[in-house]
């Protein structure tokens, strides 16, 4: 009876489906947790600090050399972290506007994990027609989805400034609801030049055709150094962290949060960054491709290496995030809007334009010809 | 004579922003090799990590407020209560002495706190009572790790002040009025 009951493809495709969302859940979290840690050391090491380095469980120091080591590190530092969240006191100020003051973090959170879903994280684990796509939905508007979620993203942090309902919060709520739906635009618009290569939505595909052709970095430079400096100013990290600007707004939207609330920022910080990393990967560095590992995985060590591969690509670019906080001053937010929305959209649009027009006189360049 | 800084227009390259960047990654590369090497500046300091060798402040650093005794041991402190005045936060709290309280332990001082306390809570470390005292009897010294588990802990009474403020002997400023008082008895006035 059960053999029957999965052979339906329905029942199969629930049951992949959410074991992938189980996995992709659980590895973004953990990721999200490590960040942090990474985070911190990292910022220690550049200015000459030590980072976290103490924080141990009973009895980890008396195993020989391993222990002191994994202290020293810091492993042990986000799950005390995470405790301290959990445990600390849940503070709703008097004035602030109650319903949307919870809702805030929550729709902060949400739309970080939800651009998850469209994002190719490996090819395959078997061969054969069974054989199911590392993605969790394989949609042909994958990238229109995800600008769809990710503009979803920016109502979290303007609701959190507008129903904390004091002058920073406000304040920080203003500059991001300018900022992010800006830096939106030119990210759009550095997208379009790699469709109008590969000829395609389905971020799938885009990775086959990477795989084939050559990382789409080697195409598009611009539109890549565009994506970047814009995936900055969408996940408000320095040096466009104007919502949250912690010298001149005091935390910004997030002033008024306190314990879980305030982690589900945090939370939603990191799991848009590694989104973001994510979607950089599959759209111009190959995905889980490698020059000479192209083909989709005819095995499940196969499969395995081209996730490793995907998660290895995620991990650099999530470094470049980290490094580049801990090296740039905040940019003042008038040239933050100038450099916006008379540099780069421009330039976004040339890019399309000139792509465009090369693909239309170089026949055979690109599927889209 | 002012100096006047020449500033050359930004070419085309430099305004990319592309060359600051590049060497901005430099610096932080070069700063992240060294502690991944083992460099840090409380190594070079060579003194250890913070909670087991207390951080050494610096002269004229302004810690918490003690009062402090003269070089016999008496309370310098005479109850004149401009500190309490001055406090911006108002972390002091000043009981006289009154009419019938107990007599200053210094000779030549007519009166001394019955009861002084610092509010370690409400301080702002300013140290605007020590500038104000004319007794010289408030110090902010180099106390900089004040805990306590409960409010009513954080507040300093007479007794504790005067313990951890210590004896300052530094300013001596009352040590040769008694003879100079007594001589001025005596005629012909004696000179030193």
């Amino acid at each position: 009876m059960f053999e029957t009951l999965f052979s339906d493809p329905t029942v199969q495709f629930i049951a992949f489906s959410t074991v992938k969302i189980l996995v992709v859940f659980g590895v973004v979290m953990t990721f999200v947790a490590y960040a942090v840690l990474v985070e911190r050391k990292v910022s220690a090491f550049i200015q000459d600090r030590v980072g976290p380095n103490r924080t141990a469980p009973p009895f980890v120091m008396k195993i020989p050399v391993i222990g002191p080591f994994l202290v020293r590190c810091g492993i042990f530092q986000p799950m005390a972290d995470g405790l301290k969240f959990i445990l600390k006191e849940d503070f709703t100020p008097d004035y602030v506007r109650k319903v949307y003051f919870w809702l805030a973090p929550a729709i902060a959170v949400i739309p970080a994990f939800l651009t998850l879903a469209v994002i190719p994280f490996g090819s395959q684990l078997s061969a054969g027609p069974g054989a199911q796509k590392m993605v969790i939905a394989d949609l042909n508007v994958g990238i229109l989805y995800t600008f769809g979620i990710v503009s979803l993203g920016v109502y979290g942090i303007v609701l959190a400034g507008w129903s904390s309902n004091s002058k920073y919060p406000f304040l920080g709520g203003i500059r991001s609801s300018a900022q992010m739906i800006s830096y939106e635009l030119a990210m759009g618009m550095s997208v379009v030049a790699v469709f109008l290569v590969v000829g395609d939505l389905n971020l799938g595909k885009i990775v086959r055709f990477q795989a084939e052709h050559g990382w789409m970095i080697l195409y598009q430079p611009v539109a890549f150094l565009l994506f970047l400096v814009s995936a900055f100013a969408e996940t408000n990290r320095l040096p466009f962290d104007m919502p949250e600007s912690e010298s001149e707004l005091v935390g910004g939207y997030h002033t008024e949060y306190s314990s879980m609330k305030f982690a589900l920022f945090f939370l939603g910080e990191y799991a848009n960054m590694i989104a973001s990393s994510a979607m950089m990967v599959t759209l111009f560095l190959g995905g889980w491709s490698l020059p000479f590992l192209g083909e989709p995985a005819g095995s499940l060590w196969g499969g395995l290496l081209h996730l490793g591969i995907f998660v290895a690509k995620m991990l650099v670019m999530l470094v470049v995030f980290i490094w580049v906080r801990w090296m740039l001053p905040r940019f003042r937010y008038d040239q933050l809007m100038d450099l916006g929305w008379r540099r780069f959209i421009p330039l976004a649009l040339a890019n399309i334009v000139v792509t465009a027009l090369v693909l239309a006189l170089v026949d055979g360049w690109g599927k889209g010809t | 004579m002012t100096k006047v800084v020449d500033r050359k227009p930004l070419s085309f390259y430099e305004r990319t922003y592309v060359p600051a960047l590049w060497e901005g990654l430099k610096v932080t590369a070069r700063h992240f090799k060294r502690s991944v090497q083992g460099h840090n500046t409380a190594k070079e300091l060579g003194e250890g990590y913070y909670p087991e060798v207390p951080w050494r402040v610096s002269e004229g650093y302004r810690g918490a407020p003690y009062l402090v005794r003269d070089q016999d041991g008496h309370t310098k402190c005479v109850s004149c209560q401009l500190c309490e005045f001055v406090c911006p936060p108002k972390a002091i709290r000043i009981t006289p002495p009154g009419p019938d309280g107990p007599p200053a332990d210094r000779p030549n001082a007519e009166k001394m706190p019955r009861e002084f306390e610092i509010n370690m809570l409400r301080c702002i470390f300013c140290g605007l009572c020590q500038e104000v005292c004319p007794e010289e009897a408030i110090f902010l010294e180099d106390h900089y790790s004040l805990t306590g588990l409960t409010r009513e802990e954080m507040v300093f009474d007479k007794e504790r002040l005067l313990k951890l403020g210590g004896v300052h002997a530094g300013t001596q400023k009352w040590k040769n009025k008694l003879e100079e008082a007594a001589a001025q008895e005596s005629f012909p006035v004696a000179t030193h």
